[in-house]
């Protein structure tokens, strides 16, 4: 198995709750799809947002500890955080594409990174489009405006608009809480197709989706990672009783 | 038992007509705005048609020579309405550059409790009355400007253009900081999320998205600055000719008005008329503009 992040000692505060506590990841595995699972305010979408440091965005968060991703910590104080986020890719709970054209919402990304040339972006606006299973959909309509589509066309939209800066990693904080059904599939389809190219680390409030569409399990507990585990092994021969607790149903 | 209880469900008699009476009387207080700007127009109406009878459009709004008080008389606009826009123009090249700067440092920029202190003080400029803000054109930056500038007159348009500037600042400011602020936090996140830095954020994510807003404040600031007499009557100085250099004096519409209103000249002479006909014109203007800028919003709105 080729690891992509190692997590060693991170603890993260937001003023004084200290909402992650001491996590440690030998190897989050390379592409492949690992899922966080844990009932509502567990620290797990915070974890999330400590690997593309969003979390310094919000005021009074501190973190101490590492997150080691090609062997460097990133919260080294020589890391350009720009840098690092174009690198790791985040599609959100709610589909959140910006009020411009379809074209212009993929465009953004390669476009502050320094691609200006229309060729180039329009070849990547394609084939950022159909790795996200959107092309077909919207090839006419590139000049519409990003919300004339369907929440479900929106959350690929948005992956498509991660995908097109090339990104290393995929964050995927509970990218179809929002959806309906039929766009859920859609959408766990394309992360297992995507995951060739990708590391994938998705939030989720939905057991079953990670028990479907997960390589590997994450469950967090109050700020503690209880356990890390293949997500066989960790759906059927739990190694921790409270683990066992939470996919049988008795809490959360 | 079940009697009284359903006793309750029945209309109350106060709550009916409460009910009834409320949207009447909030729609005549909403009336009352509606007819002011009727009467205006109106009364603006009525003496501006008694001007044109004695001197047509067309000698009024080609007209170089603004001279209705001293003979030879002549009416042509022109030299007040290019004073205006002058004093305008440096008022906004001063004060839009000025207040979105201050609306993104304090949308986007400044830690939570810098903004509560600053935002305030900011809107207190608002309030200083704009006599002060006239004699301080007067008095200060003019004195100061004649140390760099050494032709500039006592009068000028450029001081006055300044502090009309510093009126607006803190409307504009105020406005498009409301603008930026309403942009949902998911956008900013989306883009901060592809690598945006910060200014990028600012420039390209929430300004065109505060666009409509930022638009309308620009709008509300330039009818203001158009509309400002204290400042203008007070440094602007009373002489309406067609010059274009900012160091000279010049006269608006408003301090015109202001000019005939406090001296001598008669009800129904055409001298009061002037008054009239000047301040349609200034009427007019505004309300064009604000017809251009909600073009332009609906246009250019990115809406989220």
């Amino acid at each position: 198995m080729e690891k992509a992040i190692r997590i060693d000692g991170l603890n993260v505060y937001y003023e004084t709750f200290h909402a992650l506590k001491n996590i440690q990841i030998e190897a989050l595995p390379a592409r492949a799809i690992t899922a966080l699972i844990g009932p509502s305010g567990c620290g797990k979408s915070t974890f999330l947002r400590t690997i593309n440091r969003m979390n310094d965005l919000v005021p009074g968060s501190r973190v101490d500890g590492k997150i080691i991703i090609n062997g460097v910590d990133i919260y080294d104080q020589q890391v350009d955080v720009e840098a690092l986020r174009k690198k790791i890719g985040m599609v959100f709970q709610q589909p959140n594409p910006f009020p411009k054209s379809i074209y212009d919402n993929i465009a953004f990304g390669p476009r502050l990174h320094g691609v200006t040339k229309k060729s180039e972006l329009d070849e990547i606006v394609e084939s950022s489009l159909r790795q996200a299973a959107l092309w077909d959909e919207v090839k006419d309509k590139l000049k519409k405006m990003a919300y004339d589509i369907s929440g479900g066309q929106q959350q690929r939209l948005c992956i498509a608009r991660a995908i097109a800066v090339n990104p290393e990693i995929l964050l995927m904080d509970e990218a179809t809480s929002a959806l309906d059904p039929i766009s859920t599939i859609k959408i766990e389809e394309l992360a297992q197709e995507l995951k060739s190219k990708y590391t994938i680390i998705m939030v989720t409030h939905n057991m079953h989706q990670a028990a479907r569409a997960s390589d590997h399990t994450g469950f967090f507990l109050n700020g503690e990672l209880v356990e890390f585990a293949t997500t066989e092994q960790l759906f059927s021969n739990p190694g921790d009783e409270r683990t066992e607790s939470y996919i049988t149903g008795r809490f959360g | 038992m079940m009697q009284e209880q359903g006793i309750e469900m029945f209309k109350d008699k106060r709550k009916s007509i409460m009910n009834w009476l409320m949207p009447k009387l909030l729609f005549l207080c909403a009336l009352v705005s509606i007819g002011t700007t009727v009467g205006i127009v109106w009364t603006l109406f009525g003496e501006t048609v008694a001007f044109f009878k004695q001197v047509t459009v067309f000698d009024f709004i080609t007209g170089t020579q603004w001279t209705p008080l001293i003979d030879p008389r002549s009416y042509g606009v022109l030299p007040l309405l290019l004073g205006t826009f002058q004093v305008t123009l440096i008022a906004c090249l001063f004060a839009f550059p000025i207040g979105i700067a201050s609306a993104i440092y304090l949308s986007e920029y400044a830690p939570n409790r810098v903004r509560k202190v600053v935002k305030p003080i900011l809107e207190v400029l608002a309030g200083i009355p704009t006599i002060v803000l006239g004699y301080f054109a007067l008095f200060f930056v003019t004195p100061q400007l004649q140390k760099i500038f050494d032709t500039m007159g006592i009068f000028n348009a450029l001081s006055a253009g300044i502090c009309v500037g510093i009126m607006i600042i803190p409307m504009i400011s105020s406005l498009s900081e409301d603008a930026m602020n309403a942009v949902p936090k998911k956008l900013r996140e989306g883009a901060f999320a592809l690598g945006a830095t910060r200014f990028e954020v600012a420039t390209q994510i929430v300004f065109p998205a505060a666009l409509s807003g930022i638009i309308a404040s620009f709008v509300l600031a330039f009818s203001r600055a158009i509309g400002e007499t204290m400042i203008v009557t007070v440094s602007a100085g009373a002489t309406p000719k067609i010059d274009i250099n900012p160091l000279d004096s010049i006269q608006t519409m408003t301090a015109y008005i202001v000019q005939v209103i406090t001296g001598d000249a008669a009800h129904g002479t055409i001298e009061y008329q002037t008054v009239y006909a000047v301040g349609m014109t200034l009427f007019i203007i505004t309300f064009l503009l604000n017809i251009v800028a909600l073009l332009i919003a609906r246009r250019y709105r990115e809406e989220y």
